[in-house]
């Protein structure tokens, strides 16, 4: 009965053809270790957004004038309407987390190295989407958080010189953030940005099973096949060993995700900032605006970088070149090995310093300037935070260029043949 | 157009902090979101004493069955306007114009006030007035310096005027005792504030229920998860 009915179906769509090549003969190396559960994780949390969204959008109004009451409405009057909106709102965040993890895990072990460029590179577009895609549901609240931060993040584009004014209005559609703004907003957040992040991600996926999945080890799993089968010696098919060990991945972060959801959806003001519970009021800017959390190491680099000729553009160019360079990534690492595992001390030492910078910028851009006070006279009186942030600008950019020459010139160990458990 | 558009930027980038809140430092709210007569003491205040003036438009009357009133209860003793259901949300009928000619500003809804301030600060904030001759209203608070709004509570507080220690740190002094004891009004203002709290969030303590569920169910859900992947892999080497 089963069969036949799978041969109807293989008869006029390629099911078990698709079922074999993406899970069950798919291969995947056999050392996956902790941080290859992100990918799958970050799927996860596209479908808790997916979902989450659609009854958000089912009770939310995208009107200036009644949106942060339908948002208080969901919380209030709509049956479980609290637990979607907090599900959606910690999913936007844990997508950051999740997402930076990935983004990690591809850096110490070379994961965009050749054959894996084009991999790299939809992964770092779906990053932007991402990042769209945050920015626009963040107004969407209408609080004065979200007001604000529209306000500024637009503002940005008004730095470019020339267009810059006009295309800030045309963003807009108003000269101020205002009901067109949010309009649509609305309508990227929940049309335009989705559709590009779903097609993203298959390209990705696609495109990653075509290459097949690079390990801790970093080495080619395809080059140790077994001559009679002619599969990989070091490799696993996805399905049943990754899917159940994926499934045990993703019950323990549902754990920590419900633990935010249901005892603090606020994080501390980090998912949900407190100034975003009192309604957007164009006529009152907030003593201190701070994008929320998982923008603030850019958000830190834009202010590092003092304005020149009087003109923002500057740090606004910095900000943009620091999500750009790690598009270059591939072709910026020249090292003959691809994992951290048999690469030399220059690299560990300098990763290790870039992720601390990234760190540290990130903690800066949720504080004002002044949160560290101000050095004596002999720096003329600058602000402490800024000089740092601005120093781990510097090293921010210079982990990404001294790569070229650092890569080459680091002792590297030997690569194994297969892969080390 | 650009020029505003610069100065908005410029103001958000180097992040002016215009502290809003004075010298006073922050007092603990010891507030129990579970202990009902607390919650229905304040909300009894809160809607005798605040609504007046301010509104609570995202508050439904009948929300008050969270905190242990029945619908009867909330008609009988909180609903003074028989022309409001009990489904009905708070308002008032002052009209937001009247309000900014008596006031000097629109008083805010306060449905959400406890999660943009937080307890502590609500709680400081109440006890924190005192008698300032040259305000319009008569009071200023320690807290929130020239704030619009009068003391509500100054008949059970008293006057307090602001002196300042040898250190130049605020103290108030009562000068004119009032109606309440001190612990009286101590726990008034505590019950006040536990009551906005749970305005803020009605769904909380559910909240916190179903989440105990949900995790137990995600825990013994992660041992067979774990159990399920060790028997798979027992044959990879």
């Amino acid at each position: 009965m089963a069969s036949s009915f799978t041969n109807w179906i293989d008869q006029r769509f390629p099911m078990t053809k698709m079922v074999r090549e993406h899970l069950t003969e798919y291969y995947a190396p056999k050392n996956f270790n902790f941080w290859y559960f992100f990918g799958g994780l970050a799927i996860v949390v596209l479908a808790i957004q997916i979902l989450s969204g659609i009854f958000l959008t089912m009770h939310y109004k995208p009107d200036a004038e009644r949106a942060f009451a339908s948002v208080e409405y969901i919380m209030r009057d709509v049956p479980l309407g609290w637990l979607i909106r907090y599900i959606h709102s910690t999913g936007a965040s844990m997508f950051f987390v999740v997402i930076y993890l990935h983004m990690f895990r591809a850096l110490m072990y070379g994961s965009y190295r050749k054959p894996r460029e084009l991999l790299w590179i939809f992964g770092m577009v779906i990053y932007l989407c991402l990042m769209a895609e945050a920015f626009f549901g963040y107004l969407l609240p209408w609080g004065q958080m979200s007001f604000w931060g529209a306000q500024v993040i637009v503002n940005l584009f008004g730095a470019i010189p020339f267009i810059g004014p006009d295309l800030a209005v045309w963003i807009r559609g108003d000269y101020v953030v205002s009901d067109a703004t949010l309009n649509r907003f609305f309508a990227l957040h929940v049309i335009a940005v989705p559709i590009a992040l779903l097609g993203l991600v298959v390209a990705h996926i696609i495109s990653l099973h075509e290459v097949g999945s690079n390990n801790p080890d970093g080495i080619e799993i395809k080059k140790n096949k077994n001559p009679e089968t002619g599969k990989p010696i070091d490799g696993i098919p996805f399905h049943p060993y990754y899917t159940v060990k994926d499934i045990f991945g993703v019950v323990v972060f549902l754990i920590i995700f419900a633990a935010i959801v249901f005892f603090a959806p606020e994080m501390g003001g980090y998912f949900l900032e407190h100034n975003n519970f009192i309604p957007a009021d164009p006529l009152k800017t907030p003593p201190h605006i701070a994008p929320v959390w998982y923008f603030t190491p850019f958000y830190s680099i834009l202010r590092a970088v003092p304005p020149m000729f009087g003109s923002q553009f500057p740090g606004v160019m910095a900000m943009g070149a620091a999500v750009v360079i790690l598009f270059l990534l591939p072709w910026l690492d020249r090292s003959p090995v691809r994992s951290i595992r048999y690469k030399g001390p220059i690299f560990k030492w300098s990763l290790a310093v870039f992720v601390l910078s990234f760190v540290i910028l990130g903690y800066l851009g949720l504080k004002p300037t002044n949160v560290w006070g101000q050095f004596g006279p002999w720096m003329g009186g600058a602000d402490r935070a800024t000089v740092v942030a601005q120093i781990c600008t510097v090293i921010y950019f210079l982990f990404f260029l001294t790569m070229p020459v650092l890569s080459r010139l680091d002792k590297t160990k030997t690569v194994p043949e297969r892969v080390t458990s | 157009m650009m020029r505003i558009c610069l100065a908005i930027l410029f103001c958000a980038i180097s992040g002016i902090s215009l502290a809003a809140g004075g010298s006073v430092e922050l007092r603990e709210a010891k507030i129990n979101p579970s202990d009902a007569a607390s919650l229905q003491r304040g909300a009894k205040l809160f809607i005798d004493r605040c609504l007046s003036c301010h509104e609570a438009s995202y508050m439904r009357f009948n929300r008050l069955t969270d905190i242990g009133l029945s619908s009867e209860q909330i008609k009988q003793y909180l609903i003074k306007d028989p022309s409001v259901k009990v489904g009905d949300t708070m308002t008032n009928a002052m009209r937001p114009a009247d309000a900014k000619v008596m006031f000097g500003v629109v008083p805010p809804d306060l449905s959400v006030v406890s999660r943009s301030r937080g307890a502590d600060w609500l709680y400081t904030y109440f006890v924190s007035f005192y008698k300032d001759d040259a305000s319009v209203t008569g009071w200023n608070n320690a807290l929130f310096p020239h704030v619009a709004m009068p003391h509500v509570f100054w008949q059970e507080q008293g006057v307090k005027v602001l002196q300042h220690s040898d250190d130049g740190k605020a103290v108030l002094v009562e000068e004119v005792p009032g109606t309440a004891t001190a612990t009286e009004f101590d726990r008034m203002m505590l019950d006040l504030t536990n009551y906005l709290v749970f305005m803020g969030e009605p769904a909380a303590e559910k909240r916190k229920q179903i989440g105990s569920l949900v995790l137990i169910f995600l825990v013994l859900f992660a041992f067979l998860a774990w159990a399920v992947k060790r028997e798979f892999w027992k044959d990879v080497h």
